[in-house]
């Protein structure tokens, strides 16, 4: 299945991916996104595609 | 079937459409153009870390070139579109090339309002990467500046400067220069940051003439007041790219007018997204243009499932959403702080550069608020944001979020 990256050193804690997709992001106390689960499966690849296009500094990518 | 969709402008606004476009499913031909050659460059670091240094060329860019062979984007890139045939389907271009479409998408933008004071050389404007690198350069040689306009731009190139360890000053008309977005009370502590960073501000006050030349400029306030500086940057709004549109009988009124699914007034295959759109908000009942990064990605995707699903349109009424980074405070808005009844602040007693604004509105509802250095708060508010609530909820979540509170 697909994975979720997301790069903890870039993430400045807007949450646009949580908006997007909150099966699949939080964020922290410290304002940091967490991953809630890594993989996704296909049904699920526009909506996890949406938030990895809506986060401004691009800290988030899907691994094939 | 083949179809075709035509997207004019590779900024945040047309290069999301073509992304969401394929994320989508779309299986057409794609084409983009752009009057810039740069390839697709993002907009938010210009006033922020690539004008301060801290972030390099590659942390700019909006798609990467394997991508746009991935997703078979044809970017036509250093030549503008002049005009549209609506009754043609076809757009020409400025080296008189013509494109034809299935499907348009207006996402052309807006540029920084030019300064109506003229200097010789010394004044900046900040919209493009090319307006951030000149700036860059200039700030080496500087030993201070003078940024005329208090909002977003004007206080991150402030921040920006002092980070080059230049001596700033603010200046804006308006007494409180961020109360037009978060009202006067808690536009206010903006003030009071420029103030901590050792920016001084003349607010309340325009400018009446800038005078000189590069490292010896004037600025001439309406009071009379003379400032001097080595540099000065204009950031006084911007004004939606629309000139090319003039000929094609669309409806033009400050911004490309489209309806609550984001066409182009009365046309079927004509889209608008980003700064240049002012459509129907279905929420608030009235026409909306929004010069947001968030706004420009989330139209981008309207538009492309209303493309991908024609029997199935969706219309458009997002809650707005911006950020802005000024010197060390990571400030955060979303929905309504401007038109408001009342506002409540809740401060953070174990971290001083860290509270929230909630703001009702004339119902008693929660309506909006903003966020310093806390991103927990933030998305946590947001989302109630999507449905109707008193402020009641807000505030206890907020509460519960300070240190030493259940979680
Ligand atoms: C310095 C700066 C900092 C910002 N910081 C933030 C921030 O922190 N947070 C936030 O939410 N928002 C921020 N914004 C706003 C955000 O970047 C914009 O909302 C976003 O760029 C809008 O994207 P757009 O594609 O609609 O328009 P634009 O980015 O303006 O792009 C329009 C594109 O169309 C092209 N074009 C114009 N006319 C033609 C033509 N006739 N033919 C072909 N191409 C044409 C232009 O060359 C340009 O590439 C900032 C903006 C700037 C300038
Ligand atoms: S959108 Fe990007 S920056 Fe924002 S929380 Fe998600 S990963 Fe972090």
């Amino acid at each position: 299945m697909p994975v979720i990256k997301a790069d903890l050193d870039l993430c400045q804690g807007y949450a646009n991916c949580v908006m997007e997709a909150p099966k699949f992001f939080d964020i922290n106390d410290d304002g940091v996104v967490v991953v809630l689960e890594e993989e996704f499966p296909e049904g699920s690849r526009s909506r996890v595609e949406a938030a990895v296009r809506s986060c401004p500094v691009s800290a988030l990518r899907i691994e094939e | 079937m083949g179809s075709r969709t035509v997207v004019v402008g590779a900024s945040v606004g047309g290069i999301k459409t073509v992304q969401a476009l394929r994320s989508q499913g779309y299986a057409g031909e794609l084409i983009v153009v752009d009057a810039e050659s740069h390839l697709p460059y993002d907009k938010p670091p210009l006033s922020k870390g690539y004008l301060n240094e801290s972030l390099g060329r590659d942390r700019v860019n909006l798609i990467s070139e394997a991508e746009i062979n991935s997703l078979v984007i044809d970017l036509k890139l250093g030549v503008g579109a002049k005009k549209i045939d609506v009754a043609g389907n076809e757009i020409t271009l400025e080296d008189g090339g013509r494109i034809g479409y299935d499907n348009l998408i207006v996402a052309t933008g807006a540029r920084a309002r030019l300064s109506p004071w003229e200097a010789k050389d010394g004044v900046h404007l900040l919209r493009t990467l090319d307006d951030s690198e000149r700036l860059r350069k200039d700030f080496h040689g500087a030993r201070s500046v003078i940024v005329v306009g208090g909002g977003f731009i004007g206080a991150e190139v402030a921040a920006a400067a002092r980070h080059h360890g230049l001596e700033v000053t603010i200046v804006d008309p308006l007494e409180v220069p961020m109360g037009r977005v978060l009202g006067d009370p808690v536009g206010r502590l903006f003030i009071k940051l420029h103030h901590l960073n050792g920016v001084a501000t003349h607010f309340g006050n325009g400018v009446e003439a800038i005078t000189g030349s590069k490292g010896d400029l004037t600025v001439e306030l309406t009071d009379g007041r003379l400032l001097y500086g080595d540099l000065v940057v204009v950031g006084i709004g911007a004004v939606p790219n629309t000139e090319w549109l003039a000929s094609s009988g669309l409806l033009i009124d400050n911004g490309l007018v489209c309806d609550e699914y984001c066409r182009a007034d009365g046309q079927a295959n004509i889209f608008g997204v980003g700064d240049v759109a002012r459509w129907f908000h279905p929420k608030r009942k009235e026409l909306v243009r929004v010069e947001h990064w968030t706004n420009a990605v989330e139209q981008a995707a309207c538009v492309a499932h209303n493309i991908v699903n024609p029997s199935n349109i969706v219309s458009y009424a997002p809650i707005a959403y911006v950020w802005s980074d000024q010197y060390d405070w990571k400030i955060q808005i979303a929905g309504e702080t401007a038109r408001v009844a009342d506002f409540v602040v809740v401060e953070d007693p174990s971290n001083e550069n860290r509270f929230a604004a909630v703001y009702v509105d004339h119902s008693g509802n929660f309506c909006g608020v903003v966020t310093v250095n806390w991103p927990r708060a933030m998305i946590q508010c947001r989302r109630l944001l999507e449905n109707e609530t008193d402020i009641s909820r807000p505030l206890n979540l907020l509460n519960d979020l300070l240190p030493g509170k259940a979680k």
